[in-house]
């Protein structure tokens, strides 16, 4: 199969411009003739049907949980970029783009990310506008931040609930779009299957969660927001719900999968504190602008932080990148976190922990100041460990946080299956091998608010859609797939829980496909996994039956597709024989231990084609080409 | 340590529901009260009994999915802190926890622990929100808003829509979820325009949702675990007086409250409700 990324000519800074001007419009009268399906209701999927709702179509959008406002989009915190330079301190599109080329690790599309960098100011201005109290200076104006990896303050957040708020923002105008008749919200119904026919996405098939109906819902194209998929490890930071089953089933009515093992550690999360730990904590790397990471100079240091004298502290970051300090990327903060605690100098009862001490900017700023920038994180600190992190440092250490890979789309935001559009983290396409802080909510509303009203009316001007019936066979066919994986999973009334299988999958990608990987290590992997897999159905159970509310039942259709995309990103990460971004091969590092990549074999963009249960799936590789920000060694000495 | 959990358990709207008592002998201090839930449910689940149902997602406190009372108290007996966020270092060795579900009219059941608050996005869609299109917005700093302002309007803005206040409250009232909306958005000046209208349909909605009247009995703060203070409330009156002044022939419209699921949640106008 040939991808046609569809990425306009011309100088990259007009690209998206003439790309809006060729696209085809919808007529005003005809739009409201056009029913959309959009799965999601976060950032990306909120925004979507919002603007969607506003140009007159008639929109559709699902979520799993009670109610919209709850997508995991919810649980940002941080902040959002974007290139306004309010700061003045030598911002620009251009410098945005710049940095998120680079950061990726140069492995994502030149022009996809100048579009974003484009539209970022954009989505600032809508939010403001929508209500969303973001943080200001006493003369009124917005302020900034910066945030991992950037060196000009171009985040804007509020307080440390940013996704809260800027959901909240999107969720408002969803429901208001709802009160105006032109979006209709189906709550607790989760998309089990799409619906394809002639080859274009023509419905989704959907279990209500409360009464257990399984229905169809036919459309003129389908748009999926349905977030990333770190839960395949288990414990991540991502909510309990969050989940692959969308992208998994159009994966496998033929949308291609793109750069799977490209996935995001982020440096400080809560430790894992015991068995029965269901999540981790994220603590925004926004503490990172102000608290110092540091572990003992001396393998086994047992004594409490304040303690240990400053000349037996090793401020690591600081020692090894002298210029970007505690403000390395994630990738780079990550990896040095399990450095210095594999040569057994980690702190905390498990020695998986480095401090995060914020004594100096207490000291420098006072604890007032600290407490207005971070107070309701350290307060969650303080709720979940007990300790008092204005007194003693805070131990982090790194988690599963975010998936740079996805559905493939092209510049469109459109999969291989015309009429099947991917938005926000649930797409493969900005971000490359690595994310940088505070880009996946503004890469979100992007996609959701400014992108797909655009690219979506092309396809619906440009596409004879013929009426489907419920009868249709593909209709009837999709129907039956889910009712028959139900009825499976409820008659197989095996010995263990749908969780235990959960949480040994995660054992196994965190070990062999976290945050570094050895071709032995995943190929090991993969045969565990397909152990698993085949005891999995055998010998799962899940209690209760089809037609209720059955959470066990979510949970284990859910697990089901993690066990098969686990394969996938093992294959995926062993296939690519190098280092880049967050996918960090120990076979390919440069003498002082950072990732190499190795531009001549692999700058392209992995895409797998499904081919059946138990076959290889198919790689098609996307060339990525670089105009503009020419590859280099990523340094941030 | 040793707890006894007295959970309430309900098939289904149609069932009158009980409390059923489960020993757990073995939890630990560090765990959240979600975690231990999870525990006694895995057992469940080996035993081949039906593991109760309570919602979730986030676990962080900011997604406003879980809830539910432990000894009478919404979200339990630390302040400021949702279920998911309560660890079991806050009981004692032995105590016995009685577990169960908001209890509102406008909350119908649905199965154990969890309940249906779509009434809560009704509210929101009534007229919670500022009418601006994408696309439509000035830039950032066109309008200045002072940081006391738009403090202010955060520390509203900061509900996440649990519906503990209306577990809390004697007449099962809304008035602090409803109030916090209308706060944020009337004390912005992107909000003003549209506050006398707001006020009208938002509080016309919830009392056609069932919603109990608010006498001021200040429960819902104290139970709330974003800490939003009851001046929203007065802020919300200031709102809807006003606006009843204002807007005096103004036509207020309301939509269905709707208990079913199994269809969509296209709103039906009520063309007999208007408040
Ligand atoms: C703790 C945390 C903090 C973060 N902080 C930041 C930050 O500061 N800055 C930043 O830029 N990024 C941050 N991120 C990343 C960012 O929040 C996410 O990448 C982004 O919000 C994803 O948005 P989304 O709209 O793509 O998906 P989500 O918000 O995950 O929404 C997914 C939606 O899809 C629905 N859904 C999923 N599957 C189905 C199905 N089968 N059927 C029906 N509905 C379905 C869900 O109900 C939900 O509505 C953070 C992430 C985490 C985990
Ligand atoms: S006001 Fe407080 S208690 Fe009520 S819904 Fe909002 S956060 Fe929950
Ligand atoms: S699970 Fe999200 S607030 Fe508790």
């Amino acid at each position: 199969m040939a991808l046609d990324s569809r990425i306009p000519t011309g100088p990259i800074e007009q690209a998206w411009e003439k790309t809006k001007f060729d696209l085809k419009l919808v007529n005003p009268a005809n739009k409201r003739k056009h029913t959309i399906i959009v799965v999601g209701s976060g950032l990306a999927g909120g925004a979507a049907s919002a603007t969607l709702g506003e140009l007159g179509y008639n929109v559709k959008c699902f979520c799993f949980q009670d109610s919209p406002r709850r997508a995991h989009s919810i649980a940002a915190q941080g902040g959002i970029n974007a290139a306004k330079n309010y700061q003045n301190d030598g911002d620009s599109i251009y410098r945005l783009f710049y940095d998120t080329v680079k950061g990726g690790d140069f492995r994502s599309r030149e022009a996809n990310v100048y579009r974003l960098a484009e539209i970022s100011v954009k989505i600032i201005d809508q939010c403001v506008a929508q209500g969303v109290p973001f943080a200001r200076e006493y003369g009124g104006s917005l302020t900034n931040r910066s945030f991992g990896g950037a060196q000009v303050s171009r985040t804007f957040y509020a307080r440390g609930q940013t996704g809260q708020q800027l959901l909240l923002g999107a969720y408002q105008a969803l429901e208001r779009q709802v009160n105006a008749g032109t979006v209709e919200m189906l709550a607790r119904t989760e998309m089990l299957d799409l619906i394809v026919i002639d080859g274009k996405a023509r419905g989704i098939v959907a279990r209500n969660l409360v009464t257990g109906e399984i229905s169809t819902y036919i459309a003129d194209a389908v748009v999926l927001a349905t977030g990333g998929y770190g839960n395949v490890y288990y414990l991540s930071t991502n909510a309990k719900g969050s989940n692959v089953t969308a992208s998994w089933r159009a994966h496998k009515r033929g949308a291609l999968f793109a750069n799977p093992c490209y996935t995001q550690i982020h440096p400080t999360c809560i430790p894992v504190s015991g068995d029965y730990q269901s999540k981790l904590t994220l603590m925004s790397e926004s503490l990172r602008n102000d608290g110092r990471i540091w572990v003992p100079m001396n393998k086994g240091d047992k004594r409490k932080p304040e303690q240990i004298p400053e000349a037996e502290r090793d401020y690591y970051l600081e020692r090894r990148y002298p210029s970007f300090g505690n403000l390395v990327p994630r990738d780079v903060a990550s990896r040095n976190a399990k450095a210095v605690c594999d040569e057994g100098r980690g702190v905390g009862p498990s020695g998986l922990g480095v401090y995060l001490d914020f004594a100096d900017a207490i000291r420098r700023l006072g604890e007032q100041t600290i407490r207005e920038r971070y107070g309701n994180l350290f307060d969650m600190y303080e709720r979940i460990t007990d300790e008092n992190p204005y007194k003693v440092p805070m131990r982090i250490y790194p988690a599963i946080h975010y998936t740079m890979g996805g559905l493939w789309v092209d510049y469109h935001l459109q999969s291989t299956i015309p009429g099947l559009f991917v938005l926000g983290e649930a797409n493969f396409s900005d971000h490359g091998a690595n994310r940088l802080g505070a880009s996946a909510l503004m890469q979100g509303l992007s996609d959701g608010y400014f992108v797909i009203p655009y690219t979506i009316g092309n396809y619906l001007a440009t596409n004879k859609l013929g009426k489907v019936e419920e009868s249709n066979a593909e209709v009837r066919n999709a129907v039956a797939c889910v009712n028959e994986t139900i009825s499976k999973l409820l008659s197989i009334k095996g010995k263990r829980t749908v969780d235990s299988f959960h949480r040994e999958l995660g054992k196994i990608m965190w070990e062999y496909c976290g945050m570094s990987r050895t071709a032995e290590g995943l190929q090991k992997a993969i045969g565990q996994i397909r152990e698993l897999r085949d005891d999995y159905w055998q010998n799962v159970t899940v209690p209760g039956a089809g037609a209720d509310l059955n959470q066990s039942l979510e949970k284990a259709g859910r697990v089901a597709d993690f066990l098969e995309l686990g394969e996938l990103m093992c294959i995926d990460a062993l296939e690519r024989n190098e280092s880049c971004g967050g996918h960090f091969r120990e076979e390919h590092q440069t003498p002082d231990g950072e990732a190499k990549r190795d531009d001549e074999h692999f700058s392209y963009v992995a895409a797998w084609g499904y081919r059946g249960p138990g076959n290889r799936p198919e790689l098609t590789k996307e060339p990525l080409e670089f105009e503009y920000v020419h590859p280099s060694q990523r340094s941030y000495k | 340590m040793k707890l006894t959990l007295k959970i309430w358990r309900q098939t289904g709207r149609k069932d009158k529901g009980r409390f059923v008592s489960y020993a757990m002998d073995d939890v630990n201090a560090e765990m959240s009260m979600l975690e231990c839930l999870d525990v006694l449910n895995e057992s469940l689940i080996e035993r081949g009994e039906e593991p109760v149902a309570f919602e979730h997602d986030c676990r962080e406190g900011i997604c406003g999915s879980c809830g539910f009372m432990i000894n009478g108290i919404p979200h339990g007996p630390l302040p400021a802190t949702t279920v998911c966020q309560l660890t079991m270092r806050h009981f004692k060795d032995g105590e016995e926890l009685v577990i169960e579900p908001w209890r509102a009219a406008a909350f119908p059941a649905v199965k154990d622990l969890v309940v249906d608050r779509r009434s809560f996005d009704r509210i929101i869609a009534a007229g919670g929100y500022i009418s601006v299109s994408t696309g439509n917005a000035p830039d950032g700093n066109a309008i200045l808003v002072s940081k006391d302002t738009s403090d202010r309007a955060m520390d509203a803005a900061a509900c996440i829509g649990c519906g503990a206040c209306v577990a809390a409250c004697p007449n099962a009232s809304s008035a602090l979820f409803t109030g916090a909306k209308i706060a944020h958005l009337s004390i912005l000046p992107q909000g003003a325009p549209e506050r006398d209208g707001r006020a009208l349909n938002m509080v016309a909605q919830m009392n056609a949702e069932g919603f109990g009247g608010c006498t001021n009995i200040g429960e819902c703060t104290g139970a709330c675990p974003k800490e939003i203070q009851l001046e929203v409330i007065a802020t919300m009156n200031r709102d809807f007086i006003r606006g009843s002044w204002k807007r005096r022939d103004q036509e207020v419209r309301t939509v269905k409250p709707m208990t079913e699921w199994s269809t969509g949640s296209k709103l039906k106008i009520d063309p007999h409700a208007t408040s």
